[in-house]
């Protein structure tokens, strides 16, 4: 955490409700976290724990049934939650930016790569179209997409995967955001292209000094790229620190869950189990009492069925929202060495 | 794309020829043509005489093949009735029908792509169920009745607008809201769903983040994918036009093709009546062929 | 052989009673659906009525009484004696109403169960066999696009007369194509799921596999294009024997009801505005319940 300015982006109280069929679902409850500039933090959990709504609500993308309410959002100094929307909407690809998921989906294929390129600095920076297509080229190349200049005219279809998610990197930057949220940028392609994609976000956070929020349900990703890291279950933050703290000693019993399922190097052996969390994500319609894991762990206990639990300071800006005592050193080889 | 018009046409080539022949042999099917031009009292001498007249006698595929020779050549045959040319009667008959096709269409499109575009922003609000609503009357409203519906109150009771004929633009309002309104619902509904995909895709919200206009998302981006089906279904609704105007054309007494393919099947004018079906389908060929190209162009993924 | 695949299809089979099985959902849906009900509700009426129709009508449609022509409906005269007034010939309209359905229903599903049983074995074996056979089905579909269908069947009332049998018949062989396009493609689509290659591998015939495994999951989809169908069926028919070239008098077709009453509709206009309302509340009723039947059975997750 940068100690002597501002945080580039603070969250203070997030939460999302949707309303579905059964009643009030509550995808994100109560989130709270900080993003200095230049940093990469980290927002790790499983499929549905409400991660990709949080990126939404900070963009304001929320689909139509959502809706959002935060003591604060801070970005830049100002608070984006009581903010006009059509305010918000004019900082959306300029100051801040969203890379997606698919990048096959996340473009428009009826549009050529220039075009989607150039209408962003078109809109913000009221650039001239020629204008706009140098810069789409400059930003191409630093994305490392070769002969920029003729990709212009293609369209996505007629891209492979891994230069499509460079295209959408380079759509996001545009026009120099000082934030950019990336949601599973990697989950959709190859093994081999994703970790040319994350070594090209870092290159490009080291010249361009962008802070990142990286959405990922991969450890390892977090491990390579994470200066901060929050663990998310359940709609809310159950762990939060360096990823040194929040693997190296995992304090919630869902943090521990997770550690013990990733196999490592020198303990795991052929015939051996890997590690499960039994049991399934509790429904998160309603009002919810206690502490959302106790179904699943081990260790539940009469107070973790009522009220909020709140989060603990385990020291050093490590925090964990569980009633138990922080946890020891954990020798997690596979990701201290992955942190050397 | 030559490629595509060669293997295109001779696809169109092929079936054109089968419409052809099955336009060529239809009123034949009722056995003896002649004798149905001749007429039920007739002696068997008066229906050799009839068949000599029209070389209904000759062979099938002779007498196809002189029509085709002679479509070839620009010479459609002669009306039974009428004495004139096949082609001059269509192409008189024509325009009308032209006209008509192509403003219903203009307004089908008017009305149904802004009732689409707003019921899909707001969908299951008071907008969306009222234009479906309507989407449903209008899909179960017999045409020919809604045009004497429309004429009564229209032409009698406000006197805003002429009963029939085709002698002025003013006698073509009527039937254009006939078939324009009647053909709408179809498009709103393809329209409407397209938008509310669109409007939930990843490229629009891809479009939203980058904080583009309201306007440019919902019209560049999402309006712009959404159009594609209903360019395809706008070109088989006009060929639908064409040949299907005969109940409306009846109804406002317009002299359009519509009309002349009635009056010709009702006197058994086998000349006339054989010529419009082949001209039709040719239409409909054409126009789909069109639809292909114009697709091509809007979709930069369909390889010709 | 032939018991390994009855035993699994017999497995499929139990599996159906589960209630988280695509028919209980399917029920379920059914049940909460207020156009699919009020739609399916206003059929069965119809029906109803056109089957009761000898018990239902107060008169013969038929008779004519010259000395009651052109008599109002009840809430003109306030006489319950022609409740829908009379026609031109003295004929009850009310009568003739109720026996208009008969011709509409019996046409719309007679020619609808014809085009199915062409359009879907076309689209079936098209789908299913790909290659020159595929091509042929597509060839045979695009000229029957291009021809005008409306004025084919002009032309051909004009040749066989127009009796409720020559409607039926030629209406069903004028309006396969939309079957054959949805099965063509639903078929294709299926090809490259594995249970086809499944039962191939274990010896079924082309027969069987097209019969047993794959109409079974097209006739949801085949059911939906009929019932939109029927209705545009009915349509046409209706403007067919309007132009006069369909159904003949003195069968009280609706449709013809309408031309029938056209000469006096300025000053009788329950004439026409009553046959026509009838054609569009049961075109409407067969809509909305073919509608409601594509999102009854459309595929989990679609909203």
């Amino acid at each position: 955490m940068s100690a002597h300015s501002q945080p580039l982006l603070q969250v203070d109280g997030l939460s999302v409700e949707m309303d579905v069929a059964a009643g009030q679902l509550r995808a994100v409850s109560d989130v709270s976290f900080e993003v200095g500039s230049g940093r990469t933090f980290c927002l790790v959990g499983e499929s549905g724990c409400g991660k990709t709504m949080t990126s939404l609500a900070l963009m304001q993308l929320l689909p139509r049934k959502a809706r959002l309410s935060a003591r604060r959002i801070l970005f830049e100094g100002r608070d984006l939650a009581r903010m006009p929307p059509r305010e918000v909407a004019r900082l959306r690809g300029d100051r801040m930016g969203m890379i997606f998921q698919d990048p096959m989906t996340a473009l428009n294929p009826v549009y050529t790569i220039g075009d989607q390129l150039a209408e962003v600095y078109v809109r913000h920076r009221r650039a001239s179209r020629k204008q706009a297509r140098e810069r789409a080229v400059e930003l191409l190349e630093r994305v490392g997409i070769m002969s920029a200049g003729q990709r212009l005219a293609q369209y996505p279809h007629q891209l492979s995967g891994g230069l499509r998610q460079r295209v959408m990197i380079a759509m996001t930057l545009m026009c120099e955001p000082s934030l950019v949220i990336a949601d599973e940028p990697t989950t959709a392609l190859d093994v081999t292209v994703q970790v040319q994609i994350l070594q090209l976000l870092k290159k490009l956070q080291a010249e361009m000094g962008m802070a990142i929020i990286l959405i990922t349900h991969n450890l390892g990703v977090v491990a390579r790229m994470a200066d901060d890291v929050a663990v998310m279950y359940g709609g809310r933050i159950v762990e939060s620190g360096s990823p040194a703290q929040v693997f190296g000693r995992a304090s919630h019993p869902y943090t521990r869950g997770l550690m013990a399922c990733m196999p490592t190097r020198g303990e795991a052996g052929p015939g051996q189990r890997l590690g499960s969390i039994p049991g399934t994500v509790p429904s998160l319609v309603g009002e919810l009492q206690g502490c959302a894991f106790r179904n699943r762990c081990a260790h539940a206990g009469d107070d973790c069925g009522h009220g909020v639990i709140a989060m603990r300071d385990a020291g050093g800006g490590h925090h964990y929202r569980c009633v138990l005592a922080a946890g020891a050193e954990s020798g997690r080889h596979a990701v201290q060495e992955a942190l050397q | 794309m030559l490629q595509f018009f060669i293997r295109r046409l001779g696809v169109s080539l092929l079936v054109a020829i089968t419409v052809s022949v099955i336009g060529f042999a239809l009123l034949r099917l009722s056995g003896d043509l002649a004798s149905a031009l001749a007429g039920e009292t007739a002696t068997p001498e008066e229906i050799a005489r009839v068949a000599g007249m029209y070389g209904l006698d000759r062979p099938l595929y002779v007498q196809y093949f002189d029509w085709v020779w002679g479509a070839l050549h620009g010479d459609l045959g002669t009306s039974l009735f009428s004495r004139t040319p096949v082609l001059e009667l269509i192409v008189d008959h024509l325009g009308v029908t032209i006209a008509l096709a192509l403003c219903s269409l203009l307004l089908s499109l008017l009305v149904a792509i802004p009732l689409g575009v707003v019921a899909a922003m707001r969908p299951n609000t008071w907008v969306d169920r009222t234009a479906l609503a309507l989407a449903v009357f209008g899909q179960a409203i017999p045409n020919f009745w809604f045009a004497l519906i429309l004429i009564f109150v229209f032409a009698v009771k406000l006197q805003w607008a002429p009963v029939s004929g085709s002698d002025t633009w003013v006698h073509f309002i009527l039937p254009t809201l006939t078939l324009g309104l009647g053909t709408m619902p179809a498009k709103m509904r393809l329209t409407r769903t397209g938008m509310i995909d669109a409007l939930s895709s990843d490229f629009v919200r891809t479009a939203r983040a980058k904080g583009l206009s309201a306007r440019s998302v919902l019209f560049k981006h999402a309006l712009r994918t959404a159009i594609l089906p209903v360019v395809s279904v706008s070109a088989v609704s006009l060929g639908f036009l064409l040949g299907g105007s005969v109940i409306v054309e009846s109804v406002f007494g317009l002299n359009g093709i519509g009309q002349l393919a009635f009056q010709s099947i009702s006197q058994i004018d086998f000349p006339v009546v054989q010529s419009i079906l082949v001209f039709l389908a040719f239409c409909y060929i054409f126009l789909t062929m069109l639809a292909d190209l114009i697709n091509a162009r809007l979709d930069p993924r369909i390889k010709l | 052989m032939s018991t390994v695949m009855d035993a699994n299809l017999a497995d499929a089979r139990a599996a159906r009673k589960d209630p988280a099985s695509p028919r209980a959902i399917m029920r379920r849906r059914a049940r909460s659906h207020v156009g699919f009900l009020i739609g399916a509700g206003i059929m069965l009426a119809a029906v109803l009525v056109a089957v009761c129709a000898p018990w239902l009508a107060p008169y013969d449609p038929y008779a004519q009484d010259l000395s009651k022509t052109l008599v109002d409906p009840v809430w003109t005269t306030g006489s319950w004696d022609y409740i829908l007034g009379t026609d031109a010939l003295g004929r009850d309209y009310l009568s003739r109403l109720i026996y208009g359905a008969r011709v509409s229903l019996t046409v719309g599903f007679g020619a609808a169960a014809i085009a199915g049983v062409i359009g879907s074995l076309l689209g079936l074996v098209g789908g299913y066999f790909g290659g020159r056979v595929d091509t042929f089905v597509v060839y045979v579909l695009n000229v029957k696009l291009a021809l005008p269908s409306v004025l084919i069947a002009l032309s051909l009332v004009s040749i066989v007369g127009g009796s409720i049998t020559a409607m039926v018949v030629i209406l069903g062989l004028l309006t396969w194509d939309r079957y054959t396009v949805v099965t063509r493609s639903v078929v294709q689509q299926m090809r490259s799921n594995e249970f086809i290659h499944a039962a191939r591998a274990i010896g079924a015939s082309h027969t069987r596999v097209l019969f047993r495994e794959v109409l079974p999951n097209v006739m949801n989809q085949i059911i939906v294009v009929a019932s939109l169908e029927i209705a545009i069926v009915i349509l046409i028919e209706a403007a067919l024997s309007f132009l006069g070239l369909g159904v003949q008098p003195p069968t009280p077709s609706w449709g013809l009801m309408v031309s029938e009453g056209r000469a006096m509709m300025f000053f009788k206009p329950y004439l026409i505005v009553l046959p026509g309302m009838a054609i569009f509340l049961l075109v409407m009723a067969i809509n909305l319940a073919g509608d409601g039947l594509r999102d009854i059975t459309a595929p989990e997750g679609r909203a």
